[in-house]
């Protein structure tokens, strides 16, 4: 599949910023469920267990778990190991906290399912309220 | 977002700079969320004495005021942190000096922690060192407005007290116990309390501690971030097991609020809970089929049945909790190179000392232990591979935090485990 596909969204932190997706079907847990310091999800039964996300445009359906969530992400920013951007299926207090303290821009309420119509590897324009997707 | 004019005010720095930044991230956090405005509260569970690697160097760098602002408040400016503006708990946090010989927990991050103690207690954070402050006097009214984080705590504020809250997390209560606000959304209004899912109970009697954490598991895993409605066959909770069930809830899911009609505050019936002119929804069962999948998702980490430690108190026991430990361990021993711990509030621990229960759980070999636990910690002893719980929270998140099997089972289940170093729990 290639092409353009632009999802229309609000924006939960401001910004503009260019890269790869790297897409989550289930929801994402911050205290326990990723390692800060390497930038990788550790939740052993979860579909991206082993795998970074520092660097890439991190799309979850939603965030999970412990209130710690903002904190570990905020830690990634603070270690270097953050994703770039967020797009969010579904806000929470913990998902708009964390993407506000991480500072990176993020998106949610989108008029499709990023999460089915983003795939890992999809290159994407993140740009406030705006998603330009081009399929891998 | 609209801003009163006293909020104006803390943002344009009329508080001083800490205040300003402390607004300044509430704006932010607010707009994320779209919330409409920020809510009065004045009672915040939040933390700030914990240690890392990221606060020790930032502490190294420019002391807790540095710390406070970059962690508690997300601002990258030199600012002289206030006295707390509300009512401001610290929840769990590392352990503490009565640790030091017991676990292996390193000296620096006690003597880091000490240091934050002394400084957010002159600055008026009451240093209750609990996930659950419920248990040691913060008990929020129906309808109070709060900023906790701790996600068990959240769950049973929500739903057992009728307090209202969000999910917080170190940043928002952070600005929150400088303002005594928080963005009015979510669980703050009376349209998103009510309930989504409706989780029958049939073919079994929900009764027993372990019982109730594995409904509250199913009930987060169906509901995910919504909010369930509980009903069918239940006996009569008490807190140790709602504890449990809220905290099992909010690990599988992302669950915040649920109502058991009849028991909580915010349901009378199942209607009431659902709210005015809403249809119940279709009833998710939960049976004996439901109850093997949950008990077998608990245990899909176990293979070795030879068990090095024991971890109770998860979310921190109760008095009745730590009691029953004792008297389970009454006249018995440890096996050798098994360890037992029991986490639990610093001030329940001086009720058991006083009531003689922890000269019991000591001279079996066990351990009861404050402030923290082995997941926030990352602390487990010393060459641990297998360890068992009575809590689904601690099963679901230790072996991916420590790297370590993880067995599920009855209180009575994990002190025999304790006494023979054996795992021999089953679903019964």
């Amino acid at each position: 599949m290639s092409g353009k596909v632009v999802l229309h969204g609000r924006m939960v932190v401001p910004g503009s910023v260019e890269g790869e997706a790297l897409v989550s079907h289930e929801p994402i847990s911050g205290w326990g469920g990723i390692d800060p310091a390497r930038g990788v999800v550790i939740e052993p039964r979860h579909e991206l267990y082993g795998v970074c996300f520092t660097g890439k445009i991190l799309v979850f359906p939603s965030a999970k778990g412990s209130s710690g969530w903002s904190g570990f992400f905020q830690t990634t920013r603070l270690s270097g190991t953050a994703p770039i951007g967020m797009i969010i299926g579904r806000i929470s207090a913990k998902s708009a906290l964390g993407a506000v303290v991480t500072r990176v821009p993020a998106i949610t309420d989108l008029d499709a399912d990023p999460c089915s119509v983003i795939a890992t590897g999809d290159w994407l324009l993140l740009d406030n309220s705006t998603v330009e997707v081009t399929k891998r | 977002m609209f801003l009163t004019d006293d909020e104006k005010r803390m943002r344009d720095g009329a508080e001083g700079d800490a205040v300003a930044a402390a607004m300044d991230l509430l704006i932010r956090y607010g707009a994320a969320l779209d919330a409409p405005r920020l809510c009065d509260i004045r009672n915040v569970a939040g933390t700030m004495t914990q240690p890392s690697p990221v606060k020790a160097r930032l502490v190294a760098e420019g002391g807790w005021d540095k710390a406070f602002a970059v962690i508690n408040l997300d601002s990258d400016a030199d600012l002289t942190i206030p006295p707390m503006r509300v009512p401001t708990c610290q929840l769990q946090h590392g352990f503490g000096p009565d640790s030091v010989d017991i676990v292996p927990y390193p000296r620096a991050n006690v003597d880091l922690q000490s240091d934050a103690e002394s400084f957010y207690g002159r600055h008026g954070v009451n240093i209750l060192a609990t996930c659950t402050p419920y248990q040691v006097g913060n008990l929020p009214l129906r309808g109070e407005h709060c900023a906790w984080m701790e996600s068990s705590a959240v769950i049973y504020a929500n739903s057992v007290l009728g307090a209202r809250t969000n999910c917080e997390g170190i940043a928002s209560t952070g600005a929150a116990s400088l303002t005594g606000r928080i963005p009015c959304w979510g669980n703050h209004r009376d349209e998103n309390r009510f309930g989504t899912h409706l989780i029958s109970v049939s073919g079994l009697t929900v009764e027993s501690f372990q019982d109730w954490g594995m409904l509250g598991y199913f009930a987060g895993s169906v509901s995910g971030e919504d909010r369930p409605v509980i009903t069918g066959s239940l006996s009569r909770p008490d807190l140790t097991e709602l504890k449990h069930f809220g905290a099992a809830a909010a690990t599988s899911g992302g669950v915040e609020l649920y109502h058991i009609p009849g028991i909580t505050p915010e349901a009378a019936s199942v209607e009431a809970a659902f709210g005015p002119g809403a249809s119940v929804p279709d009833a998710v069962v939960y049976g004996p089929a439901e109850r093997a999948a949950v008990y077998e998702t608990l245990n899909e980490i176990g293979s070795s049945t030879d068990v090095d430690f024991i971890l109770l108190g998860c979310p921190h026991a109760s008095l009745e909790q730590i009691r029953q430990a004792a008297s389970l361990l009454d006249g018995k021993r440890l096996a050798s190179g098994t360890e037992l711990w029991i986490m639990a509030p610093r001030a329940l621990k001086v009720m058991a000392d006083r009531s003689g229960y922890t000269a019991v759980i000591e001279r079996a070999g066990g351990q009861v232990l404050t402030d923290s636990c082995p997941a926030m910690s990352r602390t487990a002893p010393a060459g641990t591979r297998v360890f068992a719980t009575d809590s689904a929270k601690q099963a679901h998140y230790l072996p991916a935090i420590l790297g370590i099997e993880a067995w599920f089972g009855t209180t009575e289940e994990c002190i025999a485990a304790a006494v023979t170093g054996r795992w021999n729990g089953e679903l019964r």
